[in-house]
């Protein structure tokens, strides 16, 4: 599903050229549950980025389900997110102005879905989640927790091939933390390839594979 | 197509940002509502200072005689030609094709003019047919002076409706009345209404003709006039023609060519060019100063639009994440920016149009220099095409700059 030959990036600035990863080369399976740890400054986020085709690499390849990520138009880059991939954020980045079913709907907006049909959908995954009686409530009427369950049907709605989730307990408490966990390992049942990014232990000893990330390259 | 969540979004940051939203409408009300009212009142006053001329022929041109300020062929300065009938003759004969209508005209004495018990003074003239081709007035009853009074210099007059107020009663009919005039009684054969407006229509209105042959007779002129105005075809330039009659009048009465009083003349053409020059300069006045303040209105908006843009990134951030296309997030910016300037603009055109009809209203006919304020359909049509394109214009900018934002920066969570 993920394949990363000898990637590298480098952020250059005026004065230093800081090199984040040193050449990864890593391949993920569809249906895996991987976990990405390492301490803050290890490249783990850059790595993320770049398989979420959000940032771009100075050298090697990334192939997703197939296809070579490789100097290709921000178009094609937001057909891939949007069909591929699903997002999952340390500080949920739900639209403040939008209900739950309608920011859970924001993914299949852009897949042109009738918007009737979408808010359906959206509040289908939002009763996956456990929040059906909460589809019409605003993002700050809502706790830590139910918010990131918000963003994780948001992230499910598109029907992805990969869940890439970035720090997703980050904001949480540890009770709230495994009930979020319990709705990836779900997730991850029905054979969607779930990678969280972290740097606690805990959450990372729940997936079934832990890549360490140190300077910038795999242990 | 209706994109129920684009308006959403729209609708989602005006009612976020009511206040900021409000000033930068402000800004683009302001000015179309300028360039509208502007050129309402501009086309007021064009409108108010042309009906001063009435039916007045545009093509007029006055002719009439003073001292002579240079000795010529022999002869001293200080001399005053006086015009009589073969001058007219000449003239008419010699511009046959220029002139158009030509009325020969004498000042006639009228002192205490009586009708029964009533007495009062106005102007008495003496007029040939063809005035009522290029003075502003309409015949209001009866009939004009034709050529057959001419002929026999009947004592027929018609009179003004000032006159005629004077004179009779409102059940009265003057027409068949007589009016006694240094002693001789007149025939009224018809009455006349300036088509002039305000204290010149009054004037207007305040005088009696008669023919000019009579009143040569009755003045003992015999073949002399007083001055004459004539039209002058519209194939010519009033201007050219002038020159040349003028200078047959100088050289028939032995005038220096070079005198500029000898013979003296006006033209109406004149006038409505210099108005005309006038208002072109006020119009482009106008047309100034609006789209000044209509382009400050939209580069406010696309200030505010860019502020905006700033405010927003980290939603731009996830929208992309959630796989927005750069056409998109472009098509969004630009829909706001559009949807504010055009509604901001249809207000402002709404509440100009609905001032300029006030004052259209208000002024009616009794403002002097002013009539029918208005505004032509093209220019508001043109006007809101403008705040469209002005709207796209300014929400570009902002629009590409919101596409360029990197998920990856506005996602970084500080």
């Amino acid at each position: 599903m993920i394949e990363l030959r000898n990637i590298r990036k480098s952020y250059r600035t005026e004065y230093t050229n800081l090199e984040v990863l040193k050449g990864i080369d890593l391949t993920i399976e569809q249906g895996e549950m991987v976990s990405i740890i390492g301490s803050s400054g290890s490249g783990k986020s850059t790595l993320l980025n770049i398989l979420g085709i959000l940032d771009e690499y100075d050298v090697g390849e990334y192939r997703l389900d197939g296809h070579l990520i490789k100097n290709i138009s921000e178009t094609q880059a937001a057909k891939y997110r949007n069909s591929f991939l699903g997002f999952v954020f340390q500080s949920f980045n739900l639209l403040s102005f939008k209900n739950a079913a309608e920011n859970v709907a924001l993914p299949l907006y852009y897949q042109k879905m009738d918007r009737k049909k979408r808010i359906d959908l959206a509040i289908d995954y939002l009763d996956r989640v456990g929040l059906k009686d909460w589809a019409y409530h605003l993002p700050n009427q809502m706790s830590g927790g139910q918010q990131q369950r918000v963003a994780i049907a948001r992230a499910l709605v598109s029907q992805p091939k990969v869940i890439l989730a970035d720090e997703p307990t980050g904001a949480l408490d540890s009770k709230t933390s495994h009930e979020v966990m319990e709705i990836f390992e779900q997730v991850n049942r029905e054979g969607i390839t779930v990678i969280i990014v972290t740097h606690e232990n805990d959450i990372a000893e729940r997936t079934k594979r832990i890549i360490h990330l140190k300077d910038g390259l795999i242990e | 197509m209706f994109d129920y969540d684009k308006w959403q979004e729209i609708f989602g940051t005006i009612r976020k940002n009511k206040l900021r939203t409000f000033l930068t409408a402000l800004g683009v009300w302001w000015g179309i509502f300028m360039l509208i009212v502007l050129m309402g009142a501009g086309t007021g006053l064009e409108n108010g200072v042309f009906s001063l001329f009435g039916s007045h022929a545009r093509n007029a041109l006055y002719v009439w005689t003073q001292r002579t300020t240079l000795p010529y062929m022999g002869l001293p300065p200080g001399r005053n030609a006086r015009l009589n009938n073969d001058d007219i003759q000449a003239l008419v004969m010699h511009f046959e094709n220029e002139i158009e209508y030509m009325a020969p005209r004498l000042w006639v004495n009228g002192g205490e003019i009586i009708h029964k018990d009533k007495k009062a003074a106005f102007d008495v003239r003496g007029e040939s047919p063809d005035i009522v081709h290029i003075d502003a007035f309409q015949l209001a009853d009866g009939r004009f002076i034709n050529p057959l009074d001419m002929k026999n210099r009947r004592k027929v007059i018609v009179i003004g409706k000032r006159v005629v107020e004077t004179f009779f009663e409102k059940n009265e009919n003057p027409i068949g009345e007589y009016l006694k005039i240094q002693g001789v009684d007149y025939l009224i054969v018809g009455t006349f209404k300036s088509d002039r407006r305000g204290e010149d229509a009054e004037e207007d209105e305040k005088t009696i003709f008669m023919p000019l042959t009579t009143a040569q007779q009755v003045t003992n002129n015999p073949n002399f006039i007083g001055w004459f105005v004539c039209t002058i075809d519209q194939k010519y330039k009033v201007s050219d023609v002038q020159d040349k009659i003028t200078g047959l009048l100088k050289e028939r009465h032995k005038i220096h060519p070079d005198d500029e009083q000898g013979v003296r003349s006006n033209s109406t053409e004149q006038e409505v060019k210099e108005l005309n020059g006038l208002f072109t300069g006020i119009k482009l006045l106008v047309w100034f100063v609006g789209i000044g303040s209509l382009f400050a209105g939209v580069i406010g908006v696309g200030n505010i639009m860019l502020i905006i843009v700033k405010d927003r990134t980290k939603e731009i951030g996830i929208r992309k994440a959630m796989g927005a296309t750069p056409r998109s997030i472009v098509s969004m910016i630009l829909l706001e920016s559009i949807f504010i300037t055009t509604i901001a603009g249809y207000l402002g055109l709404l509440s100009s149009i609905g001032l300029v009809y006030l004052m259209s209203v208000a002024a009616g006919t009794d403002v002097p220099f002013f009539l029918n304020p208005q505004i032509k359909l093209g220019v508001g049509v043109a006007a809101v095409l403008i705040l469209v394109i002005a709207g796209a214009l300014t929400g570009l900018v902002p629009a590409l700059q919101a596409s360029r934002i990197n998920p990856v920066e506005a996602l970084r969570d500080e």
